[in-house]
């Protein structure tokens, strides 16, 4: 049988050898890491043109993480919404609950050909954090995931279940204890680690050949979306919209499209305003060179990167992935934002119109989604990226409704 | 090549017949004022400084020097600042040579053709960039040669003959070999690993190799100083500020001086010549 279709392993849109995207990518890396970052580069090549890994990979992620995931739908959202026809790539129903398994079931495997006996992760909101940790559990390998102090908190049960799954979980306090922190501290390991660690890093950044890697692990969404678009609506979409925190959702959709008529919506997290505390990196940010690559961040006139905020653990960082930021250059993408307020108010129509529940990060898709199917017509047709279900965020949520202080009186 | 300190401070430990010392600390810490107390009594002491500009986000550091960056931007420290410190030293210690450390992205912010010029005309000599490699130096390397600044490049237990190479062609200066396969304040590495890895970088430079990263006492520093022409320390500094931060300035001073002393001692004892 051949778990290949609609699956293409062809690398298009790749950047140069030294993994710039344009201006932007790169390798800026200290100097212990680049060897092991080069055996990595070629790993992967050899991996990734190898049947074996590839029916390997293929038969994971359709009896393992449950892929193709359904194209659905949303018949009563879009008419409640008005406009465009709405529909959702549901992300959210993969193993574990999010895109992050695509990834990390690539990477993993991956780790296990190079004969690495321990993994290590970075997380914001815990998803890729709980991906990691499955897909170790899965193929034995030790697995130490660094998180921000702040998102530890935030996400209670996300780490309980990384202990579950047999993972440490190391909270990270310094810097602003979020998930830029908890990406430094996993290069601190590494760089002291490397030679029987893998890093597996959960988005679309970090130095070449990871943006790369991770893209053309996601790519499996965007493949399968347009296939199933055009089967069941018999048509591609108009629109395409992702959140973007790092961007690698929204890169896994976006580029298998990125050739066709299709119009890119990269969504990110506008806080509470544009103007007060955000994480949106692509439309107020600028060039400055982090955690191993070249790429738009939130930092100061001196460089120092800024604190970020979002409602969402997953998008609160300050950079992201450097082909995005080189597809934004090019015009490739449309650039809207969503507040935390927003996002919340998107979490509600969705679980009361469809009985679906999202996560916080890919409400922020959907209220701009919302948005702009509202703008179109019935014949028209946006595709949303729900890549993530809600059941991490119940918490933030009852506390951002007020329902817990009620509960407690 | 325009006049530079960092080839006059090599010729010179050269016929001393020992090794130079270099010593670390951040720029700034734990506020502006107390910095310039700490780093003129470390530059004293030095063959060659290494003033580390602070940033918000030291992937390559240890705990010990990370927090060194964190008080000294919490205390408000601007590259203003950074480079009115390095006029400081070098007005006050015009024999001791300079080196500003950092990462890309403050160059970058800046503007790297501004950078290079006020790292210059405050009286730096070099420049190592911990986060950017060989690969990645076109972004730096015309303008720190137009400013006559060297630029200098880490080599690693985990650098291949082949980055070796990569580095010895594109560095000037002196090659930085980081001693250990980790941050920076971890345990130094097996001794003959480094004395090997040493050799192999020497056969192809002949610039000089200084040899940093958890070296912290001063038989560490002597043991090393055999084979190495300089012997770098940092954390082993940083750590007397974090220990004593709220103490003044002048005790504090003291402190990193008699720390600085007992190594300079180590290194000036060495008699027998490479």
């Amino acid at each position: 049988m051949n778990h290949a279709q609609p699956y293409s392993m062809e690398i298009t849109h790749a950047p140069d050898p030294r993994g710039h995207f344009g201006p932007y990518g790169g390798r800026f890396a200290a100097e212990t890491l680049m060897g092991p970052l080069s055996e990595l580069e070629a790993a992967f090549f050899s991996a990734w043109n190898d049947q074996a890994f590839q029916e390997k990979r293929m038969v994971l992620l359709k009896h393992y993480v449950g892929r193709p995931t359904p194209l659905y739908h949303a018949e009563r959202l879009s008419k409640e919404n008005g406009g465009a026809q709405i529909w959702l790539k549901r992300e959210d129903l993969t193993h574990t609950g999010a895109h992050k398994i695509n990834n990390t079931i690539g990477q993993g495997l991956l780790a296990h050909r190079m004969g690495k006996r321990r993994v290590i992760a970075e997380t914001g909101a815990g998803q890729h954090g709980v991906a990691t940790a499955t897909v170790a559990a899965k193929l034995g390998m030790q697995c130490d995931v660094y998180m921000g102090r702040e998102d530890v908190e935030r996400q209670m049960p996300n780490v309980l279940r990384m202990r579950l799954l047999g993972a440490n979980v190391i909270p990270v306090d310094s810097g602003t204890a979020t998930l830029k922190d908890a990406l430094n501290e996993a290069l601190r390991d590494w760089v002291a680690s490397c030679e029987n660690t893998f890093y597996i890093i959960g988005t679309v950044a970090g130095p070449h050949p990871y943006p790369l890697m991770v893209r053309q692990f996601h790519a499996v969404i965007g493949q399968e979306a347009r296939a199933q678009m055009l089967d069941q609506a018999g048509c591609l979409p108009d629109v395409a919209v992702a959140c973007v925190g790092g961007g690698s959702n929204a890169m896994g959709l976006f580029h298998p499209l990125r050739d066709d008529p299709v119009r890119l919506v990269a969504v990110e997290a506008a806080g509470t305003g544009l103007n007060r505390e955000h994480a949106a990196s692509l439309a107020r940010g600028r060039p400055g060179i982090l955690h191993g690559n070249l790429t738009y961040l939130l930092e100061d006139e001196e460089g120092q990167i800024q604190g970020t905020h979002s409602i969402s653990a997953g998008l609160d960082y300050p950079g992201v992935g450097p082909e995005l930021a080189a597809m934004r250059d090019a015009g490739e993408l449309e650039l809207e934002q969503a507040t935390d307020e927003q996002a919340l108010h998107a979490f509600r129509t969705l679980t009361a119109t469809e009985g679906i529940i999202p996560a916080l990060e890919s409400s922020h898709a959907l209220a701009a989604g919302l948005r702009i199917a509202s703008q179109m017509s019935p014949d028209q047709h946006v595709l949303i990226n729900l890549s993530g279900r809600g059941d991490k965020d119940m918490n933030t949520v009852f506390k951002a409704l007020g329902w817990l202080e009620e509960a407690n009186q | 090549m325009i006049h530079n300190r960092l080839d006059e401070v090599f010729a010179r430990c050269r016929k001393q017949q020992r090794a130079a010392l270099v010593g670390y600390l951040t720029a700034g810490d734990p506020n502006p004022e107390t910095s310039a107390s700490l780093l003129e009594g470390l530059a004293g002491q030095v063959d060659i400084i290494e003033i580390g500009m602070p940033f918000s986000d030291p992937m390559a550091d240890g705990p010990v020097i990370q927090a060194a960056s964190e008080r000294a931007l919490a205390a408000g420290t601007h590259m203003a600042d950074v480079f009115a410190l390095v006029r400081h030293i070098n007005a006050r210690h015009p024999e001791t040579a300079i080196v500003l450390m950092g990462y890309a992205n403050t160059p970058y912010a800046m503007g790297v053709e501004r950078f290079a010029e006020q790292a210059r005309m405050s009286g730096a000599d070099g420049v190592l960039i911990v986060d950017l490699p060989p690969e990645e130096d076109d972004l730096l390397h015309a303008p720190l040669q137009r400013a006559g600044l060297h630029q200098i490049f880490l080599l690693a237990p985990t650098s291949s003959e082949r980055r070796i190479r990569l580095a010895a062609e594109k560095a000037t200066g002196f090659i930085y070999y980081v001693s250990l396969t980790g941050i920076t304040g971890a345990e130094m590495g097996a001794l003959d690993a480094i004395r090997k890895q040493c050799a192999l970088i020497r056969r192809h430079t002949e610039l000089p190799v200084c040899i940093g990263f958890g070296i912290k006492t001063p038989d560490q520093a002597r043991a090393v100083a055999e084979f190495a022409d300089g012997v770098v320390v940092g954390s082993a500094f940083v750590a007397e500020i974090a220990a004593h931060e709220h103490e003044p300035a002048e005790a504090l001073t003291s402190r990193i001086v008699e720390k600085a002393r007992g190594m300079r001692q180590a290194l000036e004892g060495r008699r027998d010549a490479r």
